[in-house]
């Protein structure tokens, strides 16, 4: 193996961010003990919607070691702005003004009614059982379904409805009379992301009334802005600081009241302030995932060609919107054909209020909620034809890249026959369906099934150009500065922030490709708005389709620059220069050599540079992505349904993917690994579950199902390679693959293992009831 | 996750355990902590003292005392699993404490707390009710035998008063003609039981003559499943007898089961536990 087959683009380098933080080295916001510092906790409304009556706040001042207490009306007066929403995806989009307490009024279960700030949590924890908070206590609406209809109980009285928007996208008519149209309608219930970390905060006044704010979060560069407005403060005044982050999935893509509390305290105490949230607290008040009811139409012509296909998706805002809120439905707007070529597209998202926790951004967002209709409806349409299912997947596959979609976008590239035969090719569909038949024959009680997705994803978040037309507030560049250090070693700053994605080795990995080092030469800077000034974070899949790209162009400036730097040295010309990984060599000379490192002490010393050059080898590239980048790829569950206590298992899962240049294999994985398991999650064990009150019922890891290693199989997994046409190395974008693709595979499967007792439908998660009530349903 | 605030004692000795339990009435026993320190962290167990007799080391053994083994309380789960005696002539415990939550969980719980905590999910009371054990509780009064039967009075809720102490569980040793079963169904490798089902067949040629069979998380105790075993008694099989199983049960809907499928869990559980006890 050459050098850079072995730490360049593609090598499977272990992840230098490992070592510290499986030793319990790394640097959490709790780890983060400052001086003098108070400690905040969160008093929380107990129901889903009341009126707030009075608040006592006497007996917690009073209480031992307590600081200050404040009700959502001392504060009011902090909060230049509301609670930031930054995508309004109509012009009439309904969003109700919240703050960060609330001060009248609560609508969710876990809504924040105060604040106790004491000298340690022990103290703070006990004054906060002494807020003495008196509710009128209000009807509430937690199903989705029935808070769209008229008469529903509202959550937000003053709007006269729960509707936030509708947005609909059509191209073409619908085709009534096809020979064939079916339709059904899916739940995908509300999610709890739970990273392993949950949110926490330290806000440190700094002299000048500046502050630096530590978060658990995925976006220091928008947090900072978008605190800076809220508390109406100078952006130059606050330095937003997110050091080892646990895990996000898409739940600390947000501004938090908490975030903004803390800030606003720090301020006004004048001392370090800090909240780290509980566990079971990061049920509530930590943002939750899907809550769709979504109503799908695919019209075909009798030999199988999809003509047709139609949405009606009703996606559960929560209680408020939070950050990007409304346009969660939105990011699956453009994918409901999937990897289909389907002429005629009509999908409608109507956003609604219910009084839970808000939802936003969970792992996939809105890509896997049309990914599971789609899928599901697959199955449901190849019964209905008599046709095998794997065969209608690939007769309606799109075949030709650049390829413009019924929705409008364009997708550069994807060979979804060559993911599909590689999947068959590991599966052995044959055996299993022969394992299966005999199984039946014999009237086993534990029966298989196999399960199929074939899918196609967007992400790579995203053109600035069309967030501005889907009205998204900001853009979707990503930023990058590599400097050549003297002594040989490089340093980059990425606007992108990741939390467990393994930035700091892939960004080494593609630098050392790029210029010719070995990766641990590479230092990776991220997550600090005073040392990384530019940047959209990290989500939507983005970090390396957009993030990476923006560093391979300050990669090729580097290598320009250096050019003419080793060719005023070598006195040859500049086109006389050949380069490889780090190296200049003169064409017909090949003794003649000098690397970028070289070129970097040269432009360091700049004892002899051209003339006008300016000193230092350094370059800062901004990459606004042409287009989204377009993953997919094909997999299959194969699952054993106990039909006696309803348990369904995964035995088998088989993942081929395309994500087109892979950096790093043993990353591309870990990500496929758990985008997986938190799809099998989905399909199989997750789901908050309300009771009609709004209470949360299952909000502790004893209830709510986090499946573990011991309840799933080792995936299978392999891949196809078609290059991105638009990024400079081809890459794709991996973060989300999984559980776009797993949810419809896994339920398919558990339909199929039970398809001969007649059940045609199981709603997620499959539990051992759900599946129990299918059997006994399908057997009368 | 911060518990209201309270005394802590270790007690050195039984006596001085009960001596500090009845110097205190609202203190509690701190054996394992695995049940009691997560109550605490949610604040719904707010004791104003904990006694800890976790370092009782005479109260770890597990004993030939004839026609009877004896356990003592402070056995943990891990040494219920591994020991020789236990599973050698009662290996329904020794395999039963091995099903109990994950290896930290049993490494630190203890065969007395479970018992003591009275939790209707707990897999280890169902196993001590059908095998009709005998527990032994101290007090200031000195030492009682209690019956199985007459131990779980209710939801977290047994024989066990204010100021005493579970001292010694006394099971039968089962002889070559007993069959025996514990199974649990639960979701996830650490949950507890959704619903489980321990059986203690007696067999002559291949069929019961006789069946003990007691339910886990099917009311607010562990309780005997009696239709199940007069069917058996009466001859019928496997499957006729545990039709019966729900019978004058009435589990709790919650979460992970309605009653109602608790009921249908209990039937099949309770027909595979027999076959399995008759194999
Ligand atoms: C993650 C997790 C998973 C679990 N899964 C399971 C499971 O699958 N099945 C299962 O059965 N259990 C499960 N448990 C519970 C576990 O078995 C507990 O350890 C056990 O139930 C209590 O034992 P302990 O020694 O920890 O008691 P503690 O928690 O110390 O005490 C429990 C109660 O009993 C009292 N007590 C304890 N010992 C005595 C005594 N000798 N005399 C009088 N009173 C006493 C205490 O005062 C307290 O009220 C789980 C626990 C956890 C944390």
């Amino acid at each position: 193996m050459s050098a850079t087959e072995t730490w360049g683009i593609g090598a499977p380098l272990k992840r230098k961010e490992d070592d510290p933080l499986l030793r319990g080295r790394g640097t959490y916001v709790d780890n983060i003990d400052l001086p003098g510092t108070v400690v905040m906790v969160v008093v929380r409304s107990p129901y889903a919607h009341a009126r707030i009556t009075s608040i006592d706040t006497s007996a917690a001042k009073a209480a031992e070691g307590v600081v200050a207490v404040y009700t959502g009306a001392d504060l009011r007066d902090d909060w230049k702005a509301a609670m930031p929403c930054a995508w309004p995806v109509t012009e009439d989009m309904k969003n109700p003004e919240h703050f960060p307490l609330a001060v009248s009024e609560v609508n969710y279960q876990g809504d924040g009614v105060a604040v106790v700030l004491a000298d340690t949590r022990a103290h703070a924890v006990d004054a906060a059982e002494l807020v003495d908070v008196d509710y009128e206590v209000l009807d509430a609406i937690v199903d989705v379904a029935a808070a769209a209809e008229d008469g529903a109980t509202l959550v937000h009285e003053e709007l006269g409805t729960n509707v936030s928007y509708v947005w609909p996208l059509e191209s073409g008519t619908f085709d009534e009379s096809a020979d064939v149209i079916v339709k059904h309608t899916y739940i995908q219930p509300p999610l709890i992301p739970n990273a392993i970390e949950p949110r926490g905060v330290v806000a440190r006044p700094e002299p000048g009334g500046d502050v630096t704010l530590w978060s658990a979060t995925q976006i220091p560069h928008i947090l900072r802005l978008l605190t800076a407005a809220t508390l109406g403060m100078s952006e130059t005044k606050l330095r937003v600081i997110a050091p080892d982050v646990g895990g996000g999935f898409g739940s600390k893509l947000d501004v938090y009241a908490e975030e903004l509390l803390a800030v606003a305290i720090a301020r006004r105490l004048g001392t370090p302030v800090k909240w780290i949230e509980e566990r079971s607290e990061n049920a509530l008040a930590t943002i939750h995932g899907r809550d769709f009811v979504t109503t799908l139409e695919l019209a075909a012509t009798k030999d199988g060609k999809i003509t047709s296909l139609r949405a009606n998706v009703i996606a559960s805002m929560g209680a408020y919107l939070q950050l990007v809120t409304p346009g969660i439905p939105l990011l699956g707007a453009w994918i409901y054909a999937g990897p289909y070529e389907i002429p005629n597209y009509s999908v409608t998202f109507t956003g609604v209020f219910t009084n839970t926790t808000p939802t936003d951004a969970y792992r996939g967002a809105g890509r896997p909620e049309a990914t599971y209709v789609l899928e599901r409806t697959m199955d449901l349409l190849a019964k209905e034809l008599g046709m095998d299912r794997v065969e209608l997947r690939r007769k309606n596959f799109i075949t030709e890249f650049p390829a413009t979609i019924a929705s409008g976008l364009t997708i550069d590239s994807g060979d979804h026959h060559a993911s599909l035969d590689r999947l068959l090719e590991h599966l052995g569909l044959e055996e299993l369906e022969a394992e299966q038949q005999a199984r039946r024959d014999r009237g086993d009680t534990k029966q298989i099934g196999i399960g199929f997705s074939t899918y196609n994803e967007m992400c790579g978040l995203a053109p600035s150009r069309i967030l501005g037309a889907i009205r998204y507030a900001a853009g979707g560049w990503e930023t990058a500065t590599i400097r050549c250090l003297p002594t040989g070693t490089f340093q980059v700053v990425t606007g992108t922030s990741p939390h467990g994605q393994g930035h700091e080795t892939a960004w080494s990995q593609i630098v050392a490709d790029q210029l010719g080092c070995d990766p641990s030469e590479v230092e990776v800077l991220h997550g600090d708005t005073s040392i990384s000034p530019y940047g959209l974070d990290t989500y939507g899949s983005r970090s390396l389709p957009v993030g990476g790209a923006a560093l391979w162009s300050a990669g090729e400036k580097i290598i320009e620059k250096a050019r003419e730097i080793v060719a005023h040295q070598l006195e040859v010309a500049a086109d006389d220069l050949e380069y490889e990984a780090g190296t200049f060599t003169v064409k017909g000379s090949p003794d003649k050599e000098m690397t970028v490192k070289g070129a970097a002490w040269a432009a360091f010393a700049a004892h002899n540079l051209p003339d006008g050059m300016e000193p230092n080898l350094e370059a800062t590239a901004t990459y606004d992505p042409p287009n989204f980048s377009w993953p997919g790829g094909a997999h299959a569950a194969v699952v054993e349904v106990d039909t006696g206590t309803g348990d369904a298992r995964l035995i088998r899962y088989v993942a081929i993917d395309d994500v087109g240049t892979v950096v790093n294999p043993l990353i591309v994985d870990g990500q496929v690994h758990g985008g997986i398991t938190q799809g099998i999650a989905t399909a199989l064990y997750e789901e908050a579950i309300y009771d009609e009150d709004g209470n949360l019922a299952n909000g502790t890891m004893a209830m709510y199902l986090v499946p573990s290693a011991a309840e799933l199989p080792s995936y299978e997994l392999d891949r196809t390679e078609t290059k991105a046409t638009d990024h400079p190395f081809g890459a794709k974008g991996v973060g989300e693959t999984g559980t776009i693709a797993a949810a419809p595979a896994v339920i398919n499967a558990v339909i199929d293992a039970l398809s001969h007792l007649g059940v045609t439908d199981i709603q997620m998660p499959a539990t051992p009831e759900r599946v129990w009530r299918a059997i006994e349903e399908a057997q009368q | 996750m911060i518990p209201a605030s309270f005394d802590y004692e270790v007690a050195e000795s039984v006596e001085h355990a009960l001596a500090l339990l009845g110097a205190d009435p609202d203190a509690k026993v701190l054996a394992g902590g695995h049940s009691l320190v997560p109550a605490l962290k949610l604040r719904v167990s707010r004791p104003s003292k904990l006694v800890d007799i976790g370092r009782l080391s005479d109260l770890a053994y597990v004993r030939d005392a004839g026609s009877q083994l004896a356990i003592g309380a402070l056995t943990r789960h891990a040494a219920v699993q591994g020991d020789p005696l236990l599973q050698e002539h009662c290996p329904i415990v020794s395999s039963t404490a091995g099903k109990v939550g994950d290896p930290q969980v049993r490494h630190r719980g203890t065969i007395g707390g479970s018992l003591a905590h009275g939790d209707p999910a707990s897999d280890l009371p169902a196993v001590i009710l059908a095998l009709d054990a005998e527990l032994v509780i101290v007090g200031a009064g000195g030492e009682r035998t209690v019956a199985a039967a007459d131990f779980f009075t209710g939801v977290f809720q047994t024989a066990v008063g204010p100021g005493e102490l579970l001292t010694e569980i006394r099971i039968p040793k089962l002889g070559d003609a007993t069959g025996w079963s514990y199974l649990k169904y639960h979701r996830r490798a650490q949950d507890w039981a959704t619903v489980g089902v321990a059986a203690i067949v007696h067999r002559d040629n291949g069929t019961a003559t006789s069946a003990s069979v007691a339910l886990t998380n099917m009311g607010g105790t562990t309780l005997r499943a009696a239709s199940v075993e007069a069917a058996v008694a009466a001859g019928s099989s496997p499957a006729e007898a545990a039709a019966h199983a729900a019978e004058g049960a009435e589990p709790a809907s919650d979460t992970a089961a309605s009653a109602e499928f608790r009921a249908h869990l209990a039937r099949v559980l309770t027909e595979r536990a027999l076959m399995e006890a008759l194999a």
